[in-house]
């Protein structure tokens, strides 16, 4: 598991969830690898694991600027860029305040237009680079209670299509990955009625964990992905029985 | 004169001109009241209004209103319902662009764009969702792009929020589905519009090299079938993206 060596990984919001088992993912397959994180980081994990950590709030352009410029200067360049950062302020549209919209649009879809211009600039001179933006399942469906986490993901993945037309020529791609129920600290804070709705919605899922999503991120990040381009995953843990194809079908 | 949507009331954002305009135009057509949002009006706008007025014998108000500010939008969202004492109808379209390649692209270009065309459709189905719900009736239609679904070369910006607006309207259609409440997109592509009149022969023909119809929309084209979802005839459609764009998309 070479995969990634001599590499640098920059993976917003690596700190939990998701984007601590990518990070660790492409540490395991010898890549550079740094986060970001907003509030906290379990400081002793990552260093014992050798995966680097710089506190970024990824909707302060400022900061954004200032780190990844560091980042550039400290290794040379950024090969693969993880745009996972993300949270959630959910409630109906109707009670929604100006301050949950902001918050959920700002650090999802602006913070990762922020990383990807900031950090598209070394990855140009380079003629090389891969971006995966981590959208979500619910920017496909729509979801109840969720207006700004749907338009932001949604967002992200309109954002994703232009990128990759605009960057083909120098060589780099930019996809998005639309992970459905993963468990991680987010989801944890959903209800079982949430969680019920999500899971049995169309076909049964049950909750996939955080690493399989990592998988497919690094398969991505790989040469072997070199023709795929501009296009959106949905990564999820499908659970049919074959009683339950027939009720589905019979159902409809 | 049609009655699609007699005695209904719409509210039209960036209905000053364009697609917006012809929107309003279409709604006045069919029998609808229309209030029209924008943050300039053009100097032929009074013309307007008063030739609209004598043919179709209906109300037609307008605000001048900066749909990015949440409460200043809230103020002309209710005071419109108060008008009417009811919104059946409201059709996002107020849109502008800032196109740059996003190497170059300023943090006031995302967000000038994003405010108006994803944070707007925000502010005024935030306000409208509360009172459609209260009626167990409403329309809601977001005008998107082909952009929001293809991306485009330059256009980082306007495809995340028109992306998002897809996004947007299909959450808020599932939010309020049990409330008799359809939530809808349309995506044109190239439609002549000053916006589109911007643009070089060389970008027009490249654009129509993507169109299997060969040619450019006219508005009305796009107000046509923003009527169709905003009538009792689309009552079983919602949380869709309707292209309108000559086959672009397929």
């Amino acid at each position: 598991m070479h995969l990634f060596e001599n590499k640098i990984v920059l993976v917003t919001g690596g700190s939990r969830g998701i984007g601590r088992a990518i990070a660790e993912k492409f540490r395991e397959c010898k890549a550079e690898v740094i986060i970001t994180y907003k509030s906290r980081v379990d400081t002793r994990h990552f260093d014992a694991r050798g995966i680097k950590y710089f506190q970024c709030d990824a909707a302060d352009s400022k900061r954004v600027i200032e780190l990844v410029d560091y980042i550039v200067n400290e290794y040379g360049r950024i090969d693969v860029l993880v745009n996972n950062a993300g949270i959630t302020k959910d409630t109906l549209i109707m009670r929604m305040t100006e301050q949950d919209w902001d918050s959920v649009v700002s650090t999802n879809l602006k913070g990762t237009f922020l990383f990807c211009r900031e950090v598209v600039k070394s990855m140009v001179k380079n003629h090389k680079g891969k971006i995966i933006n981590i959208s979500s399942i619910v920017a496909t469906t729509g979801n109840a209670g969720q207006s700004n986490y749907v338009a932001s993901k949604a967002g992200v993945i309109g954002l994703t299509r232009s990128l990759a037309k605009e960057l083909a020529s120098y060589d780099i791609q930019v996809n998005a990955v639309a992970p459905g129920f993963v468990e991680t600290d987010m989801t944890a804070k959903l209800t079982d009625q949430q969680k019920e709705a999500v899971l049995n919605f169309g076909i049964k899922r049950k909750p996939a964990k955080p690493d399989k999503v990592a998988d497919f991120i690094t398969f991505l990040a790989s040469p072997e992905s070199d023709l795929i381009n501009g296009q959106t995953f949905i990564v999820e843990a499908t659970h049919l029985r074959k009683d339950e194809i027939i009720h589905f079908k019979t159902g409809v | 004169m049609g009655s699609l949507l007699l005695d209904k009331a719409a509210i039209v954002t960036g209905g000053a001109r364009g697609i917006g305009r012809a929107i309003a135009t279409e709604f006045l057509k069919e029998g609808c009241d229309v209030v029209i949002f924008d943050k300039f009006f053009p100097q032929d706008f009074d013309n307007y209004v008063s030739e609209m007025a004598t043919c179709y014998g209906r109300k037609i108000i307008h605000k001048s209103v900066d749909i990015t500010n949440t409460n200043d939008t809230q103020k002309a969202c209710e005071e419109a319902a108060a008008e009417f004492g009811h919104i059946d109808i409201l059709v996002n379209n107020a849109g502008i662009t800032r196109d740059k390649l996003l190497i170059r692209m300023t943090e006031e270009e995302w967000d000038s764009v994003l405010a108006v065309n994803l944070k707007g459709a925000f502010n005024t189905m935030r306000v409208l969702s509360r009172i459609m719900a209260k009626q167990r009736y409403g329309k809601i239609i977001n005008i998107s792009s082909v952009v929001g679904l293809m991306g485009n070369f330059g256009q980082s910006n306007y495809a995340a929020s028109k992306a998002g607006l897809i996004g947007l309207s299909k959450a808020v259609a599932k939010e309020l589905a049990g409330r008799n409440v359809n939530v809808n997109c349309v995506a044109p592509g190239f439609v002549e519009t000053e916006m589109t009149l911007q643009l070089s022969d060389e970008q027009r023909m490249a654009l129509l090299n993507l169109v299997p119809l060969k040619r450019a929309s006219k508005p009305e084209e796009i107000a046509g079938i923003v009527a169709f979802l905003s009538s009792e005839k689309a009552n079983y459609i919602t949380g869709q993206v309707i292209c309108v764009d000559g086959g672009m998309v397929m």
